[in-house]
């Protein structure tokens, strides 16, 4: 990885993380309506993945999607508007948090049903075969995602047709308020693929080098025709299942504080330091990237709500 | 006679209901995501989980399908399982259990199978919680014979429809709109089990006949009282359950009126309004002074954003529109 490759990763690192910040002081500001799943604490997952894929190749989301959809490249400005609930965002205002969408940068869409995605995706590397793209899918779910039935359905299929896909699990040990390991069998969800004969590792997602790395393998054999992957990363929720929710209570102040002391940006940012990478550097990445972030805001703020009649549009092509 | 009437939310209905039932019958449990110590992500059910424990309070994992499939099988051998669909747009995932499975056996088996399963599940808009997370999918359910389905509207109805469901011996969709987990009502101190099948005049009037169902009531009240000051007396009648439905109670009021509102919050087109509506022509025609209007959500998917939110669901001024446009 060279330094330009690893700020970029940083940097994009940043985006999620000051943005999602954002997102909560515009919910907590009564900026906007409903409610946002943050993934500060995550934010290895995604842009480790995602800089592992091009520009054409597809992801499908979460409800927690926000940190996807950016490291795949999504526009702030767009993201932010979608939030709340302004014409200019991504989805005119009728999709919000849950289902901001990028068609034309392979974003198939976050997803407001837990394991929603799993078919959409499996069926994007369907499509990208029968078409011969040598394009790949990415399907990005939660541990808790991974109890749904539709989960075991697509891997039997993907193995059995060498679908390019890879399955990345975010296990953050939490599916709302109940631990994985009280509703999940089996010592792994990497386990999982063992029976469809789909490779599987359960990695550090917090180490973004480690799930880049991990990713572009899997991410090569798809594309070269070996069939589906599945990548299960370790990592945790820094706050709440969604912004109204405190994130205590159910966890522990110590496995919290545990999971702070690896926050993926700042053993990230040691690490470029140490490999000789200048501070100043880092900082002038997070200064520019607050000023992006504050930007969206400001300019989602200021944009109008859809016109009533857009209710009734788009319900068909 | 009745008890003292008391102050309760209709999220405290449902836990008081709930819990009742299980302290009379070792056989009821409560399965879904998030039920136990979190109370559900709507917060009604804290102390259930402390109550009862985690034999009969259990979290499952997030599979609709088979842990509805569960609840069915649990119904099928003895047990009186509630299963809890957080939002009620999941039950799409478990559509195969309750509509192939809880719904036909009974009837499918001759007689021989017994399902005493309640199915809890949310409906309704004005979360902005989008598409995924709104609808009011009573309609599906209600068109499929061997469902019975409560759609209550005060924390009275709850607390009296609730304890029938889990008697029943069928399958029974319990609907409730999580807008109104908050709202306050009077109740007596104990109630009675009511009967399904027996609507609620909820007020009297004599101008014209408001039908309407779940959280819509409220929305008919409101109208009443702001059509009152015009001088038109309107009628509130609440059929409370959709499956079986009192058509009786539904066709005197139209009857008496001579003119029929319905507002429902499911999709228009195809919906519960339609069949209500074909309810009163049939048996009020000769009676009615107008043709009946149906009111229901715009027939597009609920939008994330507020102002367009707020505009596909039928409100107050909509209901007072139709009331006066009706009457001329
Ligand atoms: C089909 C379905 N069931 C339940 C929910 C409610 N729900 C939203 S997020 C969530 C927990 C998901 O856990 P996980 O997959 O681990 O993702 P995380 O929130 O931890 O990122 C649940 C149960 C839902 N949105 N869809
Ligand atoms: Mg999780």
């Amino acid at each position: 990885m060279n330094d330009e490759t690893k700020k970029t990763i940083y940097r994009n690192m940043l985006r999620i993380r000051r943005f999602e910040e954002q997102i909560f002081e515009v919910y907590t500001g009564g900026l906007m309506h409903g409610l946002a799943h943050l993934y500060i604490g995550e934010e290895a997952v995604a842009v480790g993945v995602c800089s592992a894929l091009r520009d054409d190749d597809y992801i499908t989301s979460t409800h927690r999607g926000h940190g996807h959809c950016v490291a795949k490249g999504g526009n702030l400005d767009q993201m932010m508007a979608e939030v709340l609930g302004r014409v200019t965002g991504y989805c005119r205002g009728k999709g919000g948090s849950m289902h901001i969408a990028d068609m034309s940068l392979g974003i198939l869409g976050a997803n407001g049903i837990v394991g929603g995605g799993f078919g959409i995706a499996t069926g994007a590397a369907l499509s990208a075969k029968l078409r011969k793209t040598d394009q790949v899918a990415v399907c990005f779910f939660g541990d808790g995602a991974s109890n749904q039935g539709v989960f075991f359905e697509v891997m039997n299929t993907a193995s059995i047709w060498d679908l390019p896909v890879v399955y990345v699990c975010e296990n953050n040990q939490y599916g709302e308020y109940t631990a994985t390991d009280s509703v999940t069998a089996g010592d792994t969800i990497a386990d999982r693929a063992k029976p469809f004969g789909i490779p599987s590792s359960t990695i550090d997602g917090n180490d973004v080098v480690i799930v880049h790395e991990t990713a572009a393998a899997a991410v090569a054999g798809a594309r070269e025709g070996k069939g589906p992957t599945l990548i299960e990363c370790m990592t945790y929720r820094h706050r709440g299942h969604h912004v109204g929710d405190p994130g205590d209570g159910y966890r522990s102040e110590e496995e919290r504080q545990a999971w702070q002391d690896k926050d993926p940006i700042t053993t990230f940012r040691a690490r470029l330091v140490d490999e000789g990478i200048d501070a100043e550097d880092l900082d002038g990445i997070d200064a520019a990237v607050q000023e992006e972030v504050a930007d969206a805001v400001e300019s989602a703020a200021g944009a109008p709500y859809p016109d009533v009649e857009e209710a009734t549009h788009h319900v068909f092509a | 006679m009745s008890s003292p009437e008391r102050e309760i939310t209709f999220g405290e209905a449902v836990k008081e209901a709930i819990a009742t039932e299980m302290r009379r019958d070792e056989l009821v449990i409560l399965m879904g995501e998030d039920v136990g110590a979190a109370g559900s992500v709507f917060k009604i059910l804290l102390g259930l989980h402390e109550e009862f424990g985690p034999d009969r309070v259990i979290d499952t994992p997030i599979a609709e399908a088979g842990y509805v499939g569960l609840g069915v099988g649990a119904a099928l051998t003895g047990m009186r399982p509630i299963v809890d669909i957080m939002f009620g747009d999941f039950m799409a995932l478990a559509m195969d259990q309750i509509v192939n499975q809880a719904a036909k056996l009974r009837y499918m088996s001759g007689g021989q199978a017994t399902v005493p399963l309640t199915i809890r599940a949310t409906m309704g808009a004005g979360r902005s919680s989008a598409a995924q997370h709104s609808q009011s999918l009573h309609a599906w359910a209600s068109h499929i014979p061997g469902l019975k389905v409560v759609v209550p509207s005060t924390p009275a109805d709850v607390l009296g429809l609730f304890p029938t469901a889990v008697r029943d011996d069928n399958p029974v969709l319990f609907f409730e709109d999580k807008m109104m987990y908050a709202v306050k009502g009077t109740a007596p101190e104990t109630v009675d089990p009511i009967p399904f099948g027996v609507a609620d005049v909820k007020r009297e009037g004599s101008d014209v006949t408001l039908i309407a169902t779940s959280s819509m009531v409220l929305v008919a009240f409101a109208a009443a009282e702001t059509l009152a000051d015009d001088g038109i007396s309107c009628e509130i009648v609440d059929p409370r359950t959709m499956v079986p439905l009192d058509t009786d109670t539904l066709v005197q009021s139209a009857s008496k009126t001579g003119h029929a509102v319905i507002i429902d919050e499911g999709c228009r087109s195809f919906g519960v309004g339609a069949e209500l509506a074909s309810v009163v022509y049939e048996g009020a025609f000769d009676y009615l002074d107008a043709p009946i209007v149906r009111l229901g959500a715009m027939d597009v998917p609920v939008p994330f954003t507020k102002p367009l939110e707020d505009a596909t669901i039928p409100n107050e001024t909509d209901v007072v529109r139709a009331v006066k446009e009706m009457l001329g």
